[in-house]
């Protein structure tokens, strides 16, 4: 979004852990070091599917010091949009692909003097370059991780072995479940829980901290906001009289730049307003991703940002 | 090209001066003949060669010379560079930052030796040769934060991210535009910018916390701003206000071309790796109006937005009182000829001054 | 005792609100002088059950009045400075969820604050309530010296003697105002002092 570089990579091992999850290492194309990030930090993953280019964020799970590879886990969804399905299934090691640098929506409060894990199936990955991260600096920390299965416990055994007093691993099957409000209660002050699970994992210890009294600033949770990509749209620009094709992949304003139209620009991140730009006429529906125009502007079909706003429908014209 | 450090002060005698080059790559602020606070960032990925936005962490003439009087004023009061203690792991990321962009774009001025955990630097104008490890603040003369600023030129202000804010966690600031970073340290990115006249209300602060929060590593950006200094005096710090605010009456229609200097900040924004924490170079430029109005479209647009500047940016930037005594001599260099857009001077297209 | 208004200001300056019980099962409430009357307000008899009440007298005798809630545990002490060290020792030993509620002078509210963010809490968490002077706890900038109970502007700072521009601008972290030099540009021309909010 913000332009920043990609990584070219290769796949360095596959790894099946068990019937659901797999591991990838990637390793830099043309040797080199990977840059290094902060434990939570997440990786979007580029994917060719035939026609179709996929875009998945997987958190790291590597140690963020480790600047010759990153690891992740994926697991496989069978309902969702087949970027886990292209991974298990077409991705092979020596394969090359392109990630994005490292970005951190769910970082460590590296105030907290005490971290409080609770993980649940798959989102027990970015808790491990955490727990990296923290073992590092000798922090405070403890992880609560509930997985399906003994079978399906990924990296249970790991972690019981090389942290056996400050990890602790429930068993849905074995009708094991976190004690939350005994866990809650008692904790010092300056501690921070952090959630990343199902959504109603989430939900249910948001839910309980709020009851008990815990400040908002210290319950952290994983949200992937995930660049989706936009469908293709045809836009006419009036002043060059051109008709263009957006991407699905590119923007609108680098299809214009594409095509040799000048576009002013300053931030390409939807802040500045400099590429604020006047639409003449359309029929459809704008997808405003802009944090510069206001709500009204969002609503009264006047306006658009090309450096992050898309559009849906039969005709866009705009003022170019 | 090799890079003579000039020998000066920016106190007392105040011998800084700017050679032709250092003139011809003043960072000029203006991109047209008005001013008003604006959401005026953009991506910092090099720019025209030679000009202040080619290199990551600019080095010029002044390096040796303002990296002394950096020392002199932490002498002074070592309140000006503070690190509360979570900001630790972001200083190294700084430090790291600063020494691979300056061994890579200034080779023959520094160079960075890493083996694993061991790190040796050199940095030549400075004549230092240090060994340490990389990560153990007890192989340092100073935090890994202090360590590093005090060998790069401009304030740092190192925030740290979390609930959606940046807060003012730790810095190094020696050469600010009269706010102090002691009373700043803890504050969010509102907090500080709470005496900035009609910018809240304008809304820039909402969006470009936004834009901060977003930046990515790999993806630094920059923005100019600036102010008015009278005597190219690096620290207008409230802390010594009592001191500096009097130079301020000390201009005369004689001197003001010499002594009154338009102060520019090269501000830049880098994500840090390791902490996820966001550093802000804000690195000043001076330049005197004598040598400003020799580039005539600088001349002639200065004039005009100091003329046309909203009294509370006048007022907050602290020369309303000079005002009238700025325009006396800059209309002496506006003959109303129109200016090509962009900050750039131009000086091989724009028409000399008509008089 | 009718509350003071505050005039509206820039975004630094801290703005004081009602207090209310919030879930919880400890609080702590620490006020000073007036400060009193806004727990007097807020006491009813579930929530004094858990309540440790931290009273700084300030020469007033809400003591009485305050102990007569029955809370939890009650202390009194003369001044802040003799009370920071219980403070400090009930924070140490405090877990999470416990609610905090501070009411009375700015100084108070904001040394009080101070404390309870060192030991983990965000400052949003915690409650707020002014009651009484409106005297600003200062930092005069120049030589950091900090001066309690400030009333007029400009004022001459107590340990440096500069005289002092009252600001708006306010630190959390050091819980005061900022002082700078008014006649900084203009040696000697120091306008009569009156109230901060005349
Ligand atoms: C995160 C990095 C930033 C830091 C640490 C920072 C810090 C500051 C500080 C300390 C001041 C002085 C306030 C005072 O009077 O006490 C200031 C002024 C100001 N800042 Fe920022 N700032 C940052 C980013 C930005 C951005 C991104 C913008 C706008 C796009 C901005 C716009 C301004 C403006 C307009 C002023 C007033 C300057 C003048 O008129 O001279 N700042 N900033
Ligand atoms: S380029 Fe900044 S908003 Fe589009």
């Amino acid at each position: 979004m913000s332009g920043a570089e990609k990584i070219a990579v290769r796949v360095a091992e596959v790894t099946a852990l068990n019937a659901l999850v797999t591991r990838f290492r990637f390793e830099p194309v043309g040797g080199g070091l990977l840059p290094t990030f902060s434990g939570g930090a997440h990786t979007v993953v580029e994917m060719q599917d035939g026609e179709v280019k996929r875009l998945n964020p997987y958190s790291l799970m590597s140690d963020p010091f480790d600047q010759t590879a990153y690891t992740i886990s994926v697991r496989r969804d069978d309902e969702g949009r087949g970027g886990s399905l292209f991974m298990h299934e077409n991705v092979k090691v020596g394969d090359e692909m392109v990630i994005s640098n490292p970005v951190n929506l769910f970082s460590l409060d590296l105030r907290a003097r005490k971290h409080l894990m609770i993980a649940g199936g798959i989102g027990i990955t970015p808790f491990l370059a955490q727990i990296k991260q923290l073992d590092r600096a000798h922090g405070n920390w403890e992880l609560h991780y509930s997985c399906r299965s003994e079978a399906l416990g990924s990296y249970v055994d790991y972690l019981t072995a090389t942290h056996p007093n400050d990890v602790n691993v429930y068993y849905d099957d074995q009708k094991q479940a976190i004690d939350l409000e005994n866990l809650l209660d008692g904790q010092p002050l300056g501690t921070h829980i952090y959630v990343c699970g199902p959504k109603g994992m989430i939900n249910w210890v948001r839910a309980k901290a709020d009851a008990l009294g815990w400040p908002r600033e210290a319950v952290h949770y994983e949200e992937f906001l995930a660049p989706q990509p936009g469908k293709p749209f045809e836009v006419k620009l009036a002043v060059s009289n051109k008709v263009i094709q957006v991407g699905e992949q590119e923007s609108l304003l680098e299809a214009m730049e594409r095509v040799g139209v000048d576009a002013p620009y300053l931030c390409r991140g939807g802040a500045c307003g400099m590429c604020e730009t006047r639409v003449i006429d359309y029929a459809g529906n704008f997808i405003h991703r802009d944090h510069w125009l206001e709500d009204d502007e969002h609503a009264s079909g006047e306006k658009i940002m090309p450096c992050v706003s898309r559009f849906e429908g039969k005709t866009l014209v705009l003022d170019r | 090209m090799t890079l003579q450090f000039n020998d000066e002060t920016f106190r007392e005698d105040y011998s800084f001066h700017n050679s032709q080059r250092a003139i011809n790559r003043f960072p000029f602020p203006f991109d047209k003949d008005s001013y008003m606070y604006a959401v005026n960032m953009e991506q910092h990925r090099g720019g025209p060669a030679d000009s202040v936005y080619e290199k990551r962490f600019d080095v010029d003439e002044h390096y040796v010379s303002e990296m002394r009087d950096r020392a002199l004023v932490l002498a002074d009061d070592p309140l000006r560079c503070q690190s509360l203690p979570h900001m630790t792991l972001a200083g190294w990321d700084l430090l790291e930052l600063i020494m691979v962009s300056k061994s890579e774009d200034y080779p023959d001025l520094f160079q960075l030796h890493r083996n694993g955990d061991q790190w040796h630097w050199i940095n030549k104008p400075l004549g230092i040769d240090d060994t340490f490890t990389f990560m153990d603040e007890t192989t340092l003369p100073y935090g890994p934060m202090e360590y590093i600023t005090r060998q790069a030129q401009g304030d740092f202000c190192v925030l740290d991210q979390r609930d959606d804010n940046l807060w003012m966690d730790a810095g190094t600031v020696t050469t600010q535009a009269d706010w102090s970073l002691d009373f700043d340290i803890g504050m969010n990115f509102f907090e500080w910018h709470a005496p900035v006249p009609l910018a809240h209300e304008k809304g820039i602060f909402v969006r470009a916390l936004k834009f901060l929060l977003n930046i990515q590593q790999g993806a630094p950006a920059r923005r100019l701003n600036w102010t008015m200094t009278v005597n190219p005096l690096l620290d207008t710090s409230p802390e010594n206000y009592h001191k500096w605010g009097v130079q301020k009456g000390t201009i005369t229609p004689e001197n003001i071309g010499a002594k009154q200097h338009l102060r520019v900040e090269l501000q830049t924004f880098y994500r840090l790796p390791r902490s996820n924490a966001l550093v802000f170079p804000i690195r000043c430029y001076l330049c005197a109006f004598q040598d400003i109005v020799t580039m005539p479209k600088w001349g002639r647009r200065l004039h005009r937005v100091i003329r046309d500047l909203p009294e509370e940016l006048a007022t907050y930037k602290g020369f309303i009182d000079n005002r009238p005594m700025m325009l006396d001599y800059l209309s002496k260099f506006d003959d109303g000829l129109p200016t090509s857009n962009g900050i750039w001077p131009e000086k091989d297209s724009e028409p000399p001054l008509q008089v | 005792m009718s509350k003071f208004q505050f005039p509206p200001s820039i975004i630094s300056r801290p703005v004081y609100g009602t207090l209310e019980a919030r879930a919880g099962k400890q609080h702590l409430m620490i006020a000073d002088a007036e400060g009193a009357e806004a727990l007097l307000d807020l006491a009813a008899p579930e929530l004094m059950a858990r309540s440790h009440i931290i009273f700084i007298s300030r020469g007033t005798d809400y003591a009485e009045r305050l102990k007569a809630l029955s809370p939890q545990q009650f202390y009194e002490g003369p001044t802040y400075a003799a009370s920071v060290s219980r403070i400090r020792r009930v924070l140490q030993d405090a877990h999470m969820g416990l609610q905090v509620y501070l009411a009375g002078t700015e100084g108070l509210m904001g040394q009080a604050q101070n404390e309870a963010m060192q030991a983990g809490i965000p400052h949003t968490a915690i409650q707020t309530e002014h009651r009484g002077s409106t005297a600003r706890r200062m930092q005069c900038v120049h030589c950091k010296g900090i001066t309690e109970d400030v009333a007029i502007d400009p004022f001459q700072c107590a340990h440096c003697g500069l005289n002092l521009f009252v600001r708006d601008h306010y630190s959390r972290r050091l819980a005061a105002y900022q002082g700078v030099c008014i006649d900084a540009e203009d040696p000697g021309n120091v306008p009569a002092a009156k109230g901060i909010y005349e």
